[in-house]
């Protein structure tokens, strides 16, 4: 395996790719992602939005901010060679919810909110908080393995060229 | 932003390699060799070490303490004393002051400064108490996954070097690469094209 700082910025682009391929499928093919499993029909792009162009020699970046905002700007920055860096996803089972943030190159996540869990009163409290809301991280965690997965299996295959590049450059430029 | 926090922040590793049987207890020792020391009554101006997750001003490791189902939960605590810029130049310039009055000097060397410098660092650290900052840690020993309850680069370094002087196992941070490499159970001739790509183009 290469150097762990060299793998980490050669291949930054990896997790920008996968935000970007993800959001696609969020908007064209939510079947794609309810055959991965039927609870994962109802991720939903939240209130924010990180795209960056990095092909111009000065880095541009572009947020999107807002409850319902129009990602019609991120569109269009990614028709000029943008990829989404930052993406805020909010997946809903039930009557629960999850928000959370996951930044492309690190896969890290960040302001991840989960469905609310009982209080803490006693030390007693303690182990079964601790285990219930691991237990809902865990969700979100397995989400992102399980899409994560399916992406790098595409794009370590010929029908990352051969079809899903042409559908993602339709749906950019249409 | 603690593991029971209404929002967390999460940079997930791997741990690579076994501990001594019984693991439970390998751990506890561990963390209690490893665990934070108060310094306000000290001179240094930080430190770093383990404490626990339901107690991080008392660190207790005993009796299992730290288990929680089947994980493994405790915090890495770190101690920093931030002494402002400008209480330290008020310190030095009365301590020179002091010094060239009962040398009877007009100027002091280069060493002497610094040394003068360095007594009032020291002096100050002893009076001023050092501010604490926890970050849970999360720990399946099983699946040999691992969540820190912080993104800060420094938090994640101080975490990654004490772990791996802790438990002697190796730990890799979970980001698009190794994520590919280590986790998404990519085929041999899938890792050989993984270490090909090179970035996509959508424009056209």
């Amino acid at each position: 395996m290469l150097d762990v700082a060299v793998a980490y910025n050669r291949f930054k682009f990896l997790g920008d790719e996968f935000l970007t391929w993800l959001w696609f499928v969020i908007d064209n093919d939510p079947e794609y992602l309810k055959k991965l499993s039927p609870e994962y029909a109802d991720l939903e792009i939240g209130n924010r939005m990180v795209l960056e162009n990095r092909k111009q020699q000065a880095v541009e970046s572009i947020t999107i901010k807002g409850d319902d905002a129009n990602l019609a700007e991120g569109i269009l920055a990614l028709r000029k060679g943008a990829f989404v860096t930052e993406l805020n996803l909010c997946l809903k089972l039930k009557d629960q919810e999850w928000r959370f943030t996951i930044k492309g190159e690190s896969l890290n996540l960040s302001g991840f909110k989960t469905p609310s869990t009982g209080p803490v009163e006693t030390a007693e409290d303690v182990a079964g908080a601790v285990i219930e809301k691991a237990y809902l991280y865990d969700q979100v965690i397995q989400l992102i393995d399980t899409l994560f997965k399916n992406f790098i299996k595409i794009r370590t295959s010929y029908h990352w060229q051969d079809q899903v590049v042409s559908m993602i450059k339709n749906w950019i430029h249409r | 932003m603690g593991l029971l926090s209404s929002s967390v922040s999460i940079t997930r590793y791997n741990v690579q390699g076994d501990l001594e049987k019984p693991v439970i207890e390998t751990v506890a020792a561990a963390l209690k060799k490893n665990s934070i020391s108060e310094i306000d009554d000290h001179t240094s101006e930080i430190t770093t070490g383990w404490t626990s997750f339901d107690n991080p001003y008392q660190p207790n490791f005993e009796g299992a303490s730290f288990v929680f189902g089947t994980y493994l939960v405790f915090s890495l605590r770190i101690d920093k004393k931030s002494i402002p810029a400008k209480t330290i130049q008020k310190y030095y310039n009365i301590e020179m002051a002091q010094k060239l009055k009962e040398s009877g000097r007009e100027f002091l060397s280069k060493n002497e400064k610094k040394m003068i410098k360095d007594h009032v660092i020291n002096l100050l650290s002893l009076r001023i108490p050092a501010t604490p900052n926890i970050y849970d840690v999360l720990w399946n020993y099983e699946e040999a996954s691992l969540w820190f309850f912080s993104n800060l680069k420094a938090a994640n370094e101080e975490f990654e070097s004490l772990f791996s002087k802790s438990m002697k196992l190796s730990l890799i941070r979970l980001f698009p690469y190794t994520s590919a490499q280590l986790t998404a159970g990519l085929s041999d001739s899938e890792l050989d094209i993984l270490a090909k790509l090179t970035p996509a183009k959508f424009t056209e």
